[in-house]
């Protein structure tokens, strides 16, 4: 038996499921899942060439594109209000933070002395014995 | 007091949430906002009177060149302990895990907070860290508060379970800043905009933003501390590849942001206090949020400033000094407001303006020495000194404690439905600020003339100015006993019962009876007008 | 054919809810419609700490890459892609499901919401056991956490054993989540105006995807 639930100040009606969440078209859902598959495969493939550092960049780039189908779609992020997107956004601003606060430390610690990148002299590992 | 007032006030009292329902076993398994908040309060008393005992083992010691009783590897204990036990267990569940939950619901006009169960559940994980805690104490870690590697790497005391009892009281931060976050956003009552919420909750606010978002990178962080300790990963120790100073970013990206978790609700605490007993709206009410915010979001910025004698870059030094500075911009905004508010208002004098007013001096001096620490050429000299130490319990202790104790007493009639000993805590007041004051002001002179910290003992010069802080040690912990012991006493024991808004403050927590009944609200109130409205609007 | 139909009735006809649950169960103090959209805020902002737990550990990753990016060079090749670009798939295909679990719930078919939620169990298991197959070849090879050779990758390999431990230890969380949902599910609770416990699962299960999503190109492909 249904019942007109419009009449909210009715104790026995039932909400009205408008006022929840959205629903999104199986075709969508299917969509986003085959993209899905076809960036990852993708980004297998561009591994196998050598960029140099451009290699993290668009790694990355793809992996955020996934992230954002799989954030919009599949967690109906693209329908959600303000607050919710402020949520989900501050954490990864936070992330970047850290980052930048970490790598214009780490770097840039000899002074003049161009930052080296090679191994055993910024933290060499010692065998147990110390210095 | 006459004879109907009495009884009307006992009437009401047996209808609150103090005596409905009965029975321990429902104070346990409660899910009222009020009966957690007293939960919490009876933890946090508890562990604010051991760490204020390790204190004072300390200032015993320190009273004097030479040793005394203590020998230095219980001395490196001592301030371990002082600093996990005020830390964690004390200041940061704090304003929010009490006043924030009882007054949360009460100022939106909400029956209790978003998710009831999860405020228990919380509660019962703060016990599990505190008991973890505890047990840590049989062979307590050695390391400071701070857990620096590769110290406490390789050092054999008890880092393991007090990190854990850490981690698993960061769990309950982060449940509860969740809770007040859903409770602001979705149970205000129906006319109160953002920009009508009292200071109070937009304190609360920015701080549970804090707890969500910065807890977790502390809680990760002394994750792989552990994991190192137990599986020899070479995370932060240099003898296994790793980076210790990595630890140190890691730890203060939280630990900065926590002491805003600390002070900013009592900075909201201020903002309802002063505007009540100067009979004043709240000056500049909009720029007092924006700052509340504003301190919430650059307190993420500023991490750094307590690595800058670690060997961090020139570069980034300097950056991070520079934006220290910015963040006492919005607390300079607060304190002129505050002050403002007072200027040309009807001042009463009674025990929470007392505290409010010794809260805006202290933090002046707290917020001023904070900018000579920010300032690189200075800090060099300061850092790891007793400057330090001073500056650190003048924001703590002089601004979280001191805004803690002035809420317990501003609040007291609504939660206890009684009227406290206004002598004796006035009494308690001055033992405090004489205390606190004579304790450390001679160490930010110590911390000039070079006496270092966490050091056990000290050259004969420093001599005279440990002596004077360790009195005043004494007199602070004296006054703190008085004040609070004032507070149990009438709580339990009192006969003057209070009416529902003993200030005549506007203010929907003052709708409710004093104590209020478990549901708070007879009807749902409705707002139309600001919380600090005085001079503006009929009293109810 | 909409079983939600259109001027905000609730037609029970095409959905298989129990007759005792066509309303949303009762929140004392919050209203279903504010009480749904207060537990969802909440769960995103429980995802917020998880989000900012897992940044810690990139953010190590970053710094000893940036450190040791031979060694991390060395080590990745020591990781077998197959196998985690397989286990992509399966976090991928079970992301799939338990969207569609959710529009089942939202739909009131519960017994399609516990087909899919079981695919996605089912998935996250795949996944373990890969990972266990990958956890056992490093144990083989010495250079799982006191192997004998796990010194000589040890800061690739702490940061890695971390990173997919933890993720890991989510996994089997999400799977705990999803089956707690999928047994509301089976008492047939779910309808158009009450489908909150699957809602909040699938979010947290797709966060354990979106984690693994950045976790298989920094350690297996770039390292």
């Amino acid at each position: 038996m249904s019942e007109n639930s419009s009449h909210s100040h009715d104790a026995h009606a039932l909400p009205d499921p408008h006022d929840f969440g959205h629903t999104v078209p199986y075709p969508v859902y299917l969509k986003v899942f085959v993209s899905l598959l076809v960036l990852t495969v993708i980004t297998v493939v561009i591994s196998r060439f050598d960029f140099g550092e451009f290699n993290l960049v668009v790694a990355m780039l793809i992996a955020s594109i996934k992230a954002l189908l799989v954030a919009l779609f599949f967690m109906h992020l693209k329908f959600e209000n303000k607050i919710v997107w402020l949520y989900a956004g501050v954490p990864l601003f936070l992330l970047g933070v850290m980052l930048i606060g970490i790598f214009i430390d780490n770097p840039y610690r000899m002074g003049d002395r161009q930052p080296s990148r090679t191994t055993e002299h910024i933290a060499p590992k010692y065998n147990g014995s110390s210095h | 007091m006459d004879k109907q007032d009495m009884n009307e006030g006992q009437s009401v009292f047996n209808l609150s949430y103090l005596k409905q329902p009965k029975g321990l076993w429902s104070w346990l398994v409660t899910l009222d906002h009020k009966r957690i908040a007293l939960l919490y309060l009876s933890a946090l008393i508890v562990f604010f009177f051991l760490g204020g005992v390790f204190a004072l083992l300390m200032r015993l010691e320190l009273a004097h060149v030479g040793k005394q009783m203590i020998d230095p590897d219980t001395y490196n204990i001592l301030f371990t302990l002082h600093g996990v036990i005020m830390i964690f267990l004390f200041i940061v569940p704090g304003i929010p895990a009490v006043l924030g939950n009882f007054c949360l619901p009460l100022m939106l006009g909400a029956k209790d907070v978003a998710f009831p169960r999860l405020n228990l559940f919380s509660y019962y994980i703060y016990v599990a860290g505190a008991i973890m805690a505890i047990i840590g104490l049989s062979n307590p870690a050695d390391t400071g508060w701070t857990f620096y590697a590769p110290y406490s790497v390789r050092t054999s005391t008890g880092v393991i379970m007090m990190t854990a009892a850490a981690f698993v009281l960061g769990f309950s931060s982060i449940l509860t800043g969740l809770n007040f976050i859903v409770t602001i956003h979705r149970m205000r009552a129906p006319g109160l905009t953002w920009f009508r919420l009292p200071v109070f909750v937009w304190g609360i606010y920015a701080t549970s933003v804090i707890q969500v978002l910065a807890t977790p990178v502390v809680g990760m962080s002394l994750v792989l501390l552990i994991v190192e300790r137990m599986f020899g990963l070479g995370i932060f120790d240099p003898k296994l590849g790793g980076d210790p100073v990595l630890f140190q970013h890691l730890f203060w990206f939280y630990s900065h942001p926590v002491v805003y978790i600390m002070v900013l609700p009592a900075f909201g605490i201020v903002g309802e206090v002063i505007p009540v007993f100067s009979r004043k709206p709240l000056f500049g009410y909009k720029m007092v949020v924006f700052s509340s915010v504003g301190i919430a979001a650059i307190g993420f910025f500023v991490w750094a400033h307590h690595m800058f004698v670690a060997g961090i870059s020139d570069p980034s030094a300097k950056i991070f000094s520079i934006v220290t500075f910015a963040v006492a911009v919005p607390t300079a905004i607060k304190v002129f407001n505050w002050v403002s508010t007072m200027y040309r208002g009807s001042i009463s004098l009674t025990t929470p303006m007392l505290y409010a007013m010794a809260f805006v001096f202290l933090f002046l001096i707290a917020g001023t020495t904070g900018v000579y620490l920010a300032t690189l050429a200075v800090d060099v000299f300061y850092h790891d000194t007793y400057f330090v130490v001073a500056h650190f319990h003048y924001t703590i202790q002089g601004g979280a404690v001191i805004g803690l104790i002035m809420g317990l007493h501003y609040w007291f009639p609504k939660i206890s439905g009684k009227h406290y000993n206004t002598i004796v805590a006035n009494i308690a007041w001055a033992l405090i600020m004489i205390g606190f004051n004579l304790t450390f002001l001679p160490q930010f002179v110590l911390g000039m003339e070079g006496m270092p910290r966490r050091y056990y003992d000290y050259p004969a010069e420093f001599q005279n100015l440990h002596t004077i802080s360790t009195v005043g040690a004494f007199i602070n912990g004296v006054g703190y006993m008085m004040a609070l012991i004032n507070l149990f006493v009438t709580f339990v024991w009192g006969k003057r019962f209070a009416e529902a808004n003993p200030y005549e403050a506007i203010g929907l927590e003052w709708r409710a009876p004093s104590p209020p009944p478990t549901e708070n609200f007879d009807q749902q109130p409705i707002v139309n007008h600001g919380p600090y409205d005085y001079g503006r609007v009929a009293l109810h | 054919m909409s079983s939600v139909a259109q001027h905000g009735t609730t037609d029970f006809g095409s959905m298989d809810t129990a007759p005792e649950h066509r309303a949303p169960p009762h929140v004392h103090h919050m209203d279903a419609v504010t009480a749904y959209h207060a537990a969802k805020l909440g769960m995103w902002l429980f995802l917020a700490t998880e989000i900012l737990l897992f940044a810690v550990l990139f953010t190590a990753f970053a710094i000893f890459k940036w450190y040791y990016f031979a060694e991390f060079h060395a080590a990745s090749k020591e990781l077998n892609w197959k196998l985690g670009m397989f286990n992509t798939a399966v976090l991928l295909f079970s992301s799939f499901t338990a969207a569609l679990a959710v529009d089942a719930a939202q739909h009131g078919q519960n017994r399609k919401v516990v087909k899919n939620l079981f695919i996605s169990i089912a998935c996250g298991g795949i996944f373990l056991i890969v990972k266990a197959i990958e956890y056992g070849a490093k144990y083989s090879h010495g250079m799982f956490i006191g192997g004998e050779h796990f010194h000589q990758f040890s800061n690739f390999l702490s940061i890695y054993y971390c990173l997919t431990g933890l993720h890991a230890l989510h996994v089997v969380i999400g799977m705990i989540v999803l089956f707690w949902a999928s047994t509301k599910a089976m008492r047939r609770m779910y309808s158009p105006v009450y489908y909150t416990p699957v809602e909040l699962g699938a979010l947290y299960w797709h966060l354990v995807d979106l984690i693994w999503i950045y976790l298989f190109p920094l350690l297996y492909l770039i390292g």
